[in-house]
């Protein structure tokens, strides 16, 4: 229909001043890196603040407030050297007391932040954070203004990695003292990224300008950034087609073939880490507590078809849980995975008979989603696919909330549950099945699988660390313990004119190696 | 008329009273809390947030809390949006979704009533065919399929006004969104209009004053629109605080940072503080355009008292 | 980490206006037309004046088929309404594979989706308008035919109503009830009354103060048969036109509530969800909001000549 071209953002330099517009997913329900729980917001916060470690423009780990660190060989003791130049936006320096205070504070039991659990690692740090122990037991100590160390509880492969989480940011004490919770408004906030805080108006706009007293301020091309919460993805399509945005962290799905067509120098796709699988109820008593149904259930779906025609990503198929993109990691998948799908499907029926199910006999089963247009596709389409093997779906939409809330009470028979990776490591997926976890939806519990994950997390070997978390998946698989459909890709419209965004598989875009190239 | 008011003033307060206790606790109720979300929480920080916000002592505690604080004027912090407080959200947001749906309600009566008499007086012509057909297209094309064409049509493909954004209320960025909400009201009054003022044209005075050899303009002008307008008051007293209280739909496609949005991702979110402060608002609004409402049916038609 | 919300598309509060008031003084006392009950000569004689207005039999004989369309049709159709045509996935109108208004993103027959939804949409609209009426309209002759310290209880209890958050209303309801179909109906009509009812008291109150009102009481007419024979015939004009503008909302209403669960579940659908679903593919598959968005457009017209027509009808005063 519509496939006028339309005029491309051209001037995007106002006055001389570069000038970054970012349609961003929906309006921040904080600016406090430490209460912070969504993408859209880590992706402003990150420009405001920098952690220990950083992000480079692929989404890399590079330095960030610390210049250097050391690792003792039992893995439990790290030593950050700060950079001499780390200042806040109000010139003042930036020393290891600032980590300690912040550190201390998102694991206060009164801040009540909803990601404190990610600083567990640290020695002490649940303990405290459930009012067991005092502050000062964290393990956490500056040293001196710049050097901090930090002891573990446990060796953890992947605290490096989690370093450049917004949860591990510093916080300015002075601005927390004196205005309270209001620290995060425009003229309080005072932050230590490459931007700092000019404007937020709810709802409609979030600016942040470029902080001279930034150590890489002289590597910042941007003279400003603006947020703007957009959540309706047509709208920042539309909004990007008039040269209202110069980038956005969306497309929707019916406009994705025409985004190829149209704006194929602006369209990115890009694999992400995240999984989208179906969690099925396992817990006794449940009919899927039968490994014959999930395996049936697995064989019969035909994953192409869902990428391809309904959510229309080509994402790649997923036959295991940890996406392959994960770094470090190199697991199994379902064996059924190269097999043609008329065989699968006269396997996945064999399974059904065996089981005691069958067209004549019927099995009904429930499947609950969340109320939204382009995921409930999915679930419909998978109704579709189980009929020939005798299966009479049910679907069961809900609102969010309720959504989860049946989810966590195990009051669900398949429930779809897609996760994103918190930090590059494929811990972050399997420790989802480890019995009893707050996410283990399905209600899984294999003592195999518990014990081979906790050989992993106590191994300081990366090689070996890897191996034994494979296996770990491997159990998992045999046991077709979820339904995984595909890993993430994100579509991202960038325009042409702007220089420095590149593909990163956490999806993090930070403003500052950004640029508008010169229109000569 | 002066005791009249001052006593329906004074019923407000029990009436609100009762809004507030009933949906606080029918919040309370629902399935879902304001913590479940895609990553459920480990039981200790669960407990930590429970804790901080008070939801870990009895219900009617917590209730008797609420109205405590109510009671000085503080709707506490909203639980989805952490740096700013109810009052903030809905003070920053209230200007701009009256000024929008001010602007739609007068867009509306500018076109809608003239439509509407047009229509009567016309009856069964093409003039009244084709602005009761135009007010049916209204009315069956809902806002949400309206307003995204409007985007993609006047924003995108002609590039005459901005597809979205608010940019402090410029005159450009309000256009778009005015229209997309008038239409339906203008839809909506011109189909009001239209049926009273045929009823009053056929009623007995109007045909003494006819009778009495007024010329026709004068009788519409003189006796028949002030009673025709009546019952178009009486739609608009609700409507009105629906309209003003802003439009979820109009606002995420526009990109408005008006206070629609809250009614409905407040309840989404469970975020308990804010739908309440959202519901004293309307429930304020509700009983104040009632009010009005009632005052100006005795105005208008001095038949009507309110004796009690 | 969520990181899209999608934005619900059939919203409840704005899009859908209250009520429309019907004239309030204007109605000129006519003792004898108002005072005639709804007899069998009466019904026979509003029916020879309806079937001579040629609008009001079109719209009627058109509605009549668009409800046997959707009744009859979905047998006549190859394809059900669940059956994923694999090879057809969001295709235009075709005769290839039967899809004569194309299929939806699932790959399913467009028309037959649209029969089937006309079916809840169209009994939805019809139970969900009755209710109304029937509440409504009572609860509304009885407030302003008692007036007084009854009339302002009974709205201040409207007014309360209208402020309760209608959201975790259906919340509840569904916790409550379950999921049940016939819940939309109990939701939709809980809310839509009282608009009716503020109409209705509205007319009466200007009517109740005229002759022959004050003459039936005079005579010692019992205040039920008041109430029922002489005041809401007399209001009848307005409720009908009211109750043409609530059929849309009503329809619309609906896809709301499937949002939240309370509705239509997949894969039954309704025509509010097939637009709202259709607003999503606009641009590439535009057929899927205007298949849905015509059926809906043609029902109103329908019934909005039908409804002038029926109001001309009854009207007392041309008795």
């Amino acid at each position: 229909m519509f496939t006028l071209m339309p005029p491309m953002a051209v001037a995007d330099i106002e006055g001389g001043k570069q000038v970054l517009r970012r349609a961003n997913g929906a309006e921040p329900s904080s600016l406090d890196p430490q209460l912070t729980t969504g993408t859209w917001e880590s992706a402003i916060v990150a420009d405001l603040f920098e952690g220990l470690l950083a992000r480079d423009a692929a989404g890399g780990s590079i330095p960030g407030v610390a210049e250097s660190w050391d690792v003792s060989d039992d893995g439990l003791h790290y030593t950050f050297h700060l950079r001499d130049d780390a200042k806040w936006s109000d010139g003042t320096p930036l020393t290891a007391d600032d980590f300690v205070y912040a550190w201390r504070r998102i694991l206060s039991p009164e801040l009540a932040a909803p990601y404190a659990y990610m600083l567990y690692p640290i020695l002490n740090a649940r303990a405290y954070n459930q009012g067991e122990q005092p502050a000062n037991a964290l393990g956490v100590k500056a040293s001196d203004d710049h050097t901090l160390s930090v002891t573990l509880a446990r060796p953890t492969g992947y605290f490096l990695e989690m370093l450049s989480h917004a949860s591990t940011y510093p916080v300015p004490r002075t601005a927390i003292e004196r205005y309270g919770s209001d620290w995060t408004k425009p003229g309080h906030m005072i932050s230590n990224g490459a931007f700092e805080l000019t404007e937020w108006v709810s709802h409609d706009h979030i600016a942040a300008v470029k902080n001279p007293d930034f150590h890489d301020a002289a590597n910042v091309a941007l003279d400003e950034v603006r947020f703007l919460p957009i959540d309706d993805g047509r709208a920042a399509l539309n909004r990007f087609r008039a040269g209202e945005v110069d980038m956005t962290s969306s497309v929707p799905t019916d406009r994705i073939e025409w985004a190829r067509e149209n704006l194929p120098d602006a369209l990115h796709e890009t694999p992400t880490l995240a999984t989208f699988y179906f969690a099925f109820n396992q817990r006794p008593g449940s009919v899927l507590d039968d490994p014959r149904i999930r395996e049936a259930l697995n064989l019969a779906v035909r994953r192409d078809i869902i990428t391809t025609q309904i959510t229309k990503l080509n994402q790649p198929l997923a036959y295991s849980l940890v996406p392959t993109a994960i770094s470090h990691y190199d697991g199994p998948e379902f064996d059924f995975a190269r097999e043609p799908m008329a065989e699968r499907l006269a396997e996945a029926k064999a399974l059904m008979q065996d089981a005691g199910y069958g067209p004549d006999h019927p099995l009904h089963l429930t499947i609950d989603y969340i109320t939204n247009q382009d995921t409930k596709r999915i679930p419909v389409a998978m109704a579709a696919m189980w009929k020939p093997l005798g299966v009479e779906v049910t679907l069961t939409n809900s609102d969010a909330a309720v959504y989860y809330s049946k989810l966590r009470q195990g009051d669900f028979q398949i429930g779809m549950a897609p996760w994103n990776a918190d930090y590059n490591d494929a811990s972050n997926f399997l420790d989802l099945f480890r019995t009893g976890v707050p996410n283990n939806h399905s209600g899984y519990s294999n003592a195999d699988y518990d014990a081979m994950m906790e050989r992993a997390s106590n191994e300081l070997d990366l090689d070996k660390r890897a191996q034994l978390m494979a296996d770990a998946e491997g159990i998992l698989l045999d046991d077709y313990a979820m339904l995984p459909l595909y890993f993430y890709i994100r579509p991202a419209l960038v325009s042409p004119s702007l220089s420095g965004w590149k593909e990163s598989p956490m999806d993090d875009h930070l403003s500052r190696w950004m640029h508008f190239e010169d229109p000569e | 008329m002066l005791i009249y008011t001052l006593k329906r003033l004074l019923q407000a307060i029990p009436t609100l009273l009762i809004v507030i206790t009933i949906s606080f606790f029918l919040m309370r109720v629902a399935p879902g809390g304001p913590f479940d979300g895609e990553r459920q929480l480990p039981p200790e920080i669960e407990a930590n947030l429970m804790a901080a916000y008070h939801l870990d002592e009895p219900l009617p505690m917590q209730y008797l809390r609420y109205m405590g604080n109510l009671l000085q004027g503080d709707f506490g912090p909203s639980f989805k949006y952490k740096d700013f407080s109810v009052t903030e959200l809905i003070m920053q947001g209230f200007p701009v979704s009256l000024e929008i749906g001010g602007l739609a309600i007068l867009l509306a009566l500018i076109i809608g009533l003239p439509l509407g008499i047009a229509a009567a007086i016309k009856r069964n012509s093409t003039v009244d065919y084709l602005v009761m057909g135009t007010a049916l297209t209204g009315i069956a094309v809902p806002n949400f399929v309206i307003a995204p064409i409007f985007a993609l049509v006047f924003g995108v493909l002609l590039g005459w006004l901005p597809a979205g954004g608010w940019n402090g209320g410029a005159l450009p960025n309000l256009v778009l969104p005015v229209v997309a909400l008038s239409i339906q009201q203008i839809a909506y009054i011109a189909r009001m209009m239209r049926a009273s003022m045929i009823e009053v044209l056929g009623s007995h005075f109007i045909r003494t004053a006819r009778a009495k050899g007024l010329n026709e303009g004068e009788v519409i002008w003189r006796h028949a629109i002030r009673p025709a307008l009546l019952p178009v008051m009486s739609y608009l007293g609700p409507a009105i605080a629906g309209i003003i209280t802003g439009s979820v739909v109009i606002e995420q496609i526009f990109g408005i940072p008006g206070i629609g949005r809250y009614f409905v991702q407040g309840a989404l979110n469970r975020d308990y503080t804010l739908v309440m402060g959202t519901v004293v608002f309307y429930g304020v609004l509700i009983v104040l355009m009632n009010l009005i409402v009632d005052l100006l049916y005795s105005a208008l038609d001095p038949q009507i008292r309110y004796d009690d | 980490m969520t990181s899209e919300s999608k934005p619900y598309s059939g919203e409840q509060r704005d899009g859908a206006p209250l009520p429309a008031g019907g004239p309030n003084p204007p109605r000129a006392p006519e003792p004898e037309a108002g005072a005639a009950p709804i007899g069998e000569s009466l019904a026979r004689d509003a029916w020879r004046r309806l079937s001579q207005n040629r609008a009001a039999m079109a719209s009627l004989a058109l509605l009549i088929a668009i409800i046997v369309v959707c009744i009859v049709g979905p047998w006549l159709l190859p394809w059900g309404l669940a059956e994923v045509d694999w090879n057809a996935f969001g295709t235009g109108p075709t005769l290839e594979g039967a899809h004569y208004l194309g299929t939806d993103a699932n790959g399913r027959d467009l028309l037959t989706r649209v029969l089937y939804g006309g079916r809840i949409s169209l009994s939805v609209a019809l139970v969900a308008s009755l209710v109304s009426l029937v509440i409504g309209v009572l609860y509304g002759a009885i407030s302003g035919y008692l007036g007084g310290r009854v009339d302002n209880y009974m709205m201040r209890f409207v007014d309360i109503m209208y402020s309760l958050p209608f959201m975790f209303m259906v919340i509840l309801l569904m916790v409550v009830f379950g999921r049940n179909i016939f819940l939309i109906y109990a939701a939709i009509g809980a809310v839509e009354w009282l608009d009716m009812a503020r109409i209705v008291r509205g007319q009466t109150l200007a009517l109740k103060r005229r002759e022959f009102i004050e003459a039936a009481h005079a005579l010692g007419v019992r205040d039920t048969k008041i109430v029922t024979r002489h005041l809401i015939p007399n209001a009848i004009g307005p409720v009908i036109i009211y109750v043409t503008l609530t059929v849309p909302k009503v329809i619309l209403l609906e896809s709301f509530l499937s949002f939240l669960g309370l509705g239509v579940q997949e894969p039954l659908t309704s025509w509010g969800v097939l637009i709202s679903e259709g607003v999503d593919m606009m641009e590439s598959a535009p057929w899927m909001l205007l298949v849905p968005s015509f059926f809906l457009a043609a029902t109103l017209f329908c019934l909005n000549f039908l409804g002038d027509g029926l109001r001309d009808a009854l009207d007392p005063r041309t008795r």
